[in-house]
């Protein structure tokens, strides 16, 4: 993985005594809460329902041992003993004081790690495939792209003050594994005739007015892809608009330019850009590319697996995934205990997903937009033993992509922005389906649950999709269905009239009803709904 | 009636006005009702509180309770994780939030 | 606004805060709007405010002297955009940021091509001294004469 040089430390020790300056002349009086606010938020920190929140980038949510090991040791040291892993590949704390967040982001650096963007109206954290430099099926490893994006974007002087946030996503496969359409832009590594290059996908999102991206351009060389990335901002930092936050994002002016306009835009700025010289040599990437190159695997590495236990044999089945290479896996943390806080991690768990990633993954780690660890190169041969170590910590869950691998926002327990609370109803659903044994049954089928419309849950890209709303001071309950984040992107509809709390989980049980009666072999609970649509719900729902 | 709350600008914590000062218990609150604007903006420029903002509330056995579950979460903590609450120890807490 | 004058106006270089690095004499007569600069006005300082496009200007930044960019809130940032188009197409005439200019903005300014600063509210010296001396590198090229870390890396 990319390890910082002196130039990279350089810049992140100067961003936290920037922060150090500001937060002292916050706390002296010399800014304003107003001037402040942007300042902690580019720096990851909020303001929340009880505290101050923290959230520490994972770039494109590869992190090593070490790094793990520092995240838990600032949950002990400056939170209460937890931390929470988001939708966007992230960490955050939530109890932190003001007077220590500059500390916090000091020990951060000492690990190659920071907070830098992870939240504002800049360009944020750049996520990717959970998989990347695993898969069977990726044209190369995305993350060398998202690295020279991540330099590209840190502290940059034109698109620091846009007028809303900005996500990036970059994968390299067929397989969407990072909502790559649901991004203000998505970027897909591919190949064309021998030839690596960028399709660029802008003005997806999910939010208030959720939107699928369009392709702008299908292939941008590679000596020409940070420059088309300057080019989109450019426009959208003239362009976007900023009388309305919610219509601020990019999917709007999109929307309201038209795809194929602004476009045009894009590619008239950038052929002003190439003028300018702005692109990193190919080099550079060649140079990021050597920290990403394949570990050290065993050629020999045996693709027998020791199935006498059930248990153990379950968890394989759900939890490990094809890898490129013969005798490995990669092996799925899930962190969605029956009943548990999807994503939360206490900080001896994040210790020993390290310590096993150390001994079991080439030292490293990934945290997946599903909100669960992922040990990326595992031999099949110590598959046994690494879930031994799991299950014992309560980490053993063998759930990944069923109806208990619920993506659920912190809602009203921990968000200012909430109306109703998110993490009740996952834990409601997650205990139904525990009991009943429909779990393994139901197969592959993607629950996401936010906690208001700006859907941090995912929930217009759940397979069902959950979001709460406030219906005159009571927590409600909105169903949807048909939605997905992967290849086969769509945006979920909505039933009809929401639920109460306990009535959204008999209804996500209706509904996985009448998907077991209609379902035809080997369908997935998308497949189902998409040829038989909604009617049918809709009746066992309301008749 | 009206309570005014804020966040400790240094600690974060959430905060009540109790007619004297702030505390972080909702139960010590005092009725601004009419001086809100008065004391946020006194107390803001202090920087003895982040924020301020008047919410409203009833009485309730005795004790100030927020009407909105927003501000009754905000007040006690995550219902998810009593453990974290300002009131751990109490098992019907949770009526009180819902 | 602090000062009196119609904000169309623009305002002259010397109300006490102005913080410039050229060493030019800088322009005696206030800013007009775009719209009536390009109307055939012959002044040689214009201002361009943020909802104005920067590139109706570079037919005329030959007779250019001064532009300010004004930012009426810190927040919106279209103004960068402004400068460094400007910067872009060769303007070497001063490029001052007016109105609601922080000190924790200035070094993302200058980066994109301002040279002089007029802010609303008188800036700390040190905290202005601090931002300017605050990144030892840059990781991307912008209006400014800095080498980018990557250009360094395989100087």
């Amino acid at each position: 993985m990319y390890k910082y040089d002196s130039y990279d430390q350089a810049m992140v020790d100067a961003r936290v005594e920037e922060f150090r300056d500001q937060a002292r002349r916050r706390l002296e009086g010399k800014l304003t809460e107003d001037q402040f606010k942007p300042l902690r938020l580019m720096n990851g920190l909020y303001l929340q329902l009880h505290a101050y929140m923290l959230r520490v980038a994972v770039p494109y949510g590869t992190l090593d041992s070490r790094q793990m090991h520092a995240l838990a040791d600032i949950a002990d040291k400056y939170d209460r003993g937890y931390g929470h892993f988001t939708t966007r590949q992230n960490i955050q704390y939530n109890w932190i004081k003001l007077e220590d967040a500059a500390d916090i982001l000091a020990d951060l650096s000492k690990v190659e790690m920071h907070a830098i963007q992870t939240s504002g109206n800049c360009i944020r954290n750049i996520s990717s495939d959970h998989f990347a430099g695993a898969a069977a099926d990726e044209v190369v490893d995305p993350r060398p792209y998202a690295e020279l994006l991540r330099q590209w974007s840190s502290f940059h002087p034109e698109f620091s003050y846009l007028p809303r946030k900005f996500k990036i996503a970059v994968i390299a496969s067929e397989q969407d594994r990072a909502a790559m359409r649901l991004h203000d832009i998505g970027i897909n590594i591919v190949q064309r005739n021998g030839e690596l290059g960028a399709a660029f996908y802008v003005g997806g999102g999910m939010g208030r007015t959720p939107m699928i991206a369009p392709c702008i351009n299908a292939f941008v060389p590679l000596d020409q892809f940070v420059t088309y990335a300057e080019a989109c901002l450019r426009v959208y930092n003239r362009y976007g608009r900023r009388d309305n936050k919610y219509k601020a994002r990019i999917k709007i002016l999109v929307r309201e330019l038209g795809a194929e306009e602004y476009t045009r835009q894009v590619e008239e700025e950038f052929a002003l850009l190439l003028d300018q010289a702005i692109e990193p040599p190919l080099a550079e990437l060649e140079r990021i590319k050597g920290f990403f190159a394949d570990p050290d695997f065993d050629r020999d590495a045996g693709d027998d697996i020791d199935r006498s236990d059930p248990d153990f044999a379950l968890w394989v089945d759900r939890n490990t995934v094809a890898h490129k290479q013969a005798g490995y896996v990669s092996a799925v943390i899930s962190l969605k205990p029956v009943g548990g806080i999807p994503g939360d991690a206490t900080a001896g768990q994040m210790r020993l997903m390290a310590d096993l990633a150390k001994r079991h993954s080439f030292d490293e780690l990934r945290v997946m937009h599903t909100q669960n660890i992922v040990l990326p190169h595992v031999r099949k041969a110590d598959l046994h033993t690494l879930w031994s170590a799991l299950d014992d910590a309560g980490l053993g869950s063998p759930n990944l992509d069923t109806v208990e691998d619920i993506i659920a926002c912190p809602g009203l327990d921990y968000c200012s922005l909430a109306n109703a609370r998110s993490i009740p109803v996952a834990q409601k659903i997650s205990e139904r389906f525990a009991k009943t044994g429909k779990t393994g049954t139901l197969g592959q089928l993607k629950l996401k649950i936010s906690g208001c419309i700006n859907a941090c849950g995912h929930h217009h890209a759940g397979h069902i999709g959950i979001l709460g709303v406030d219906r005159k001071g009571v927590e409600n309950y909105q169903l949807s269905l048909g939605g997905s984040e992967a290849e086969d992107v769509s945006l979920a509809k909505i039933t009809g009239p929401g639920f109460s709390e306990d009535g959204i989980v008999d209804a996500v049980e209706t509904v996985t009803g009448v998907y077991e009666r209609e379902r035809t072999d080997g369908e997935r609970f998308l497949d189902t709904y998409r040829r038989i649509g909604m009617a049918p719900f809709k009746e066992a729902l309301y008749d | 009636m009206r309570l005014l709350t804020g966040n400790d600008l240094r600690t974060g914590a959430v905060t009540w006005w109790t007619g004297t000062d702030w505390s972080i218990h909702v139960g010590d609150a005092a009725d601004v009702a009419g001086n809100e604007d008065e004391i946020a903006r006194r107390e803001e420029a202090l920087r003895r509180v982040n924020v301020p903002y008047a919410i409203d509330a009833e009485m309730h056995e005795g004790h100030p309770r927020p009407s909105h579950i927003k501000d009754r979460v905000r007040a006690l903590g995550p219902t998810v994780r009593p453990d974290l609450t300002l009131k751990p120890a109490d098992p019907d807490i949770g009526n009180w939030v819902i | 606004m602090t000062d009196q004058t119609p904000p169309a106006e623009g305002r002259g270089p010397d109300t006490g805060r102005l913080i410039r690095y050229r060493d030019d004499e800088p322009v005696d007569h206030g800013a007009v709007t775009v719209d009536a600069f390009l109307d055939q006005s012959n002044a040689s300082a214009v201002r361009v405010e943020p909802g104005d496009d920067a590139r109706e200007l570079i037919p005329h930044l030959e007779r250019l002297a001064l532009v300010e960019v004004n930012f009426p809130a810190f927040g919106d940032g279209r103004g960068y955009s402004s400068a460094r188009i400007l910067r872009e197409a060769g303007y070497a005439g001063e490029l001052r940021a007016v109105g609601d200019v922080l000190v924790d903005q200035l070094a993302y300014m200058r980066r994109c091509g301002f040279d002089a600063f007029d802010p609303d509210e008188h800036l700390d010296e040190h905290d202005v001294e601090a931002a300017f001396a605050r990144w030892p590198e840059v990781y991307q090229p912008a209006a400014d004469a800095r080498t980018p870390i990557w250009a360094k890396r395989h100087g």
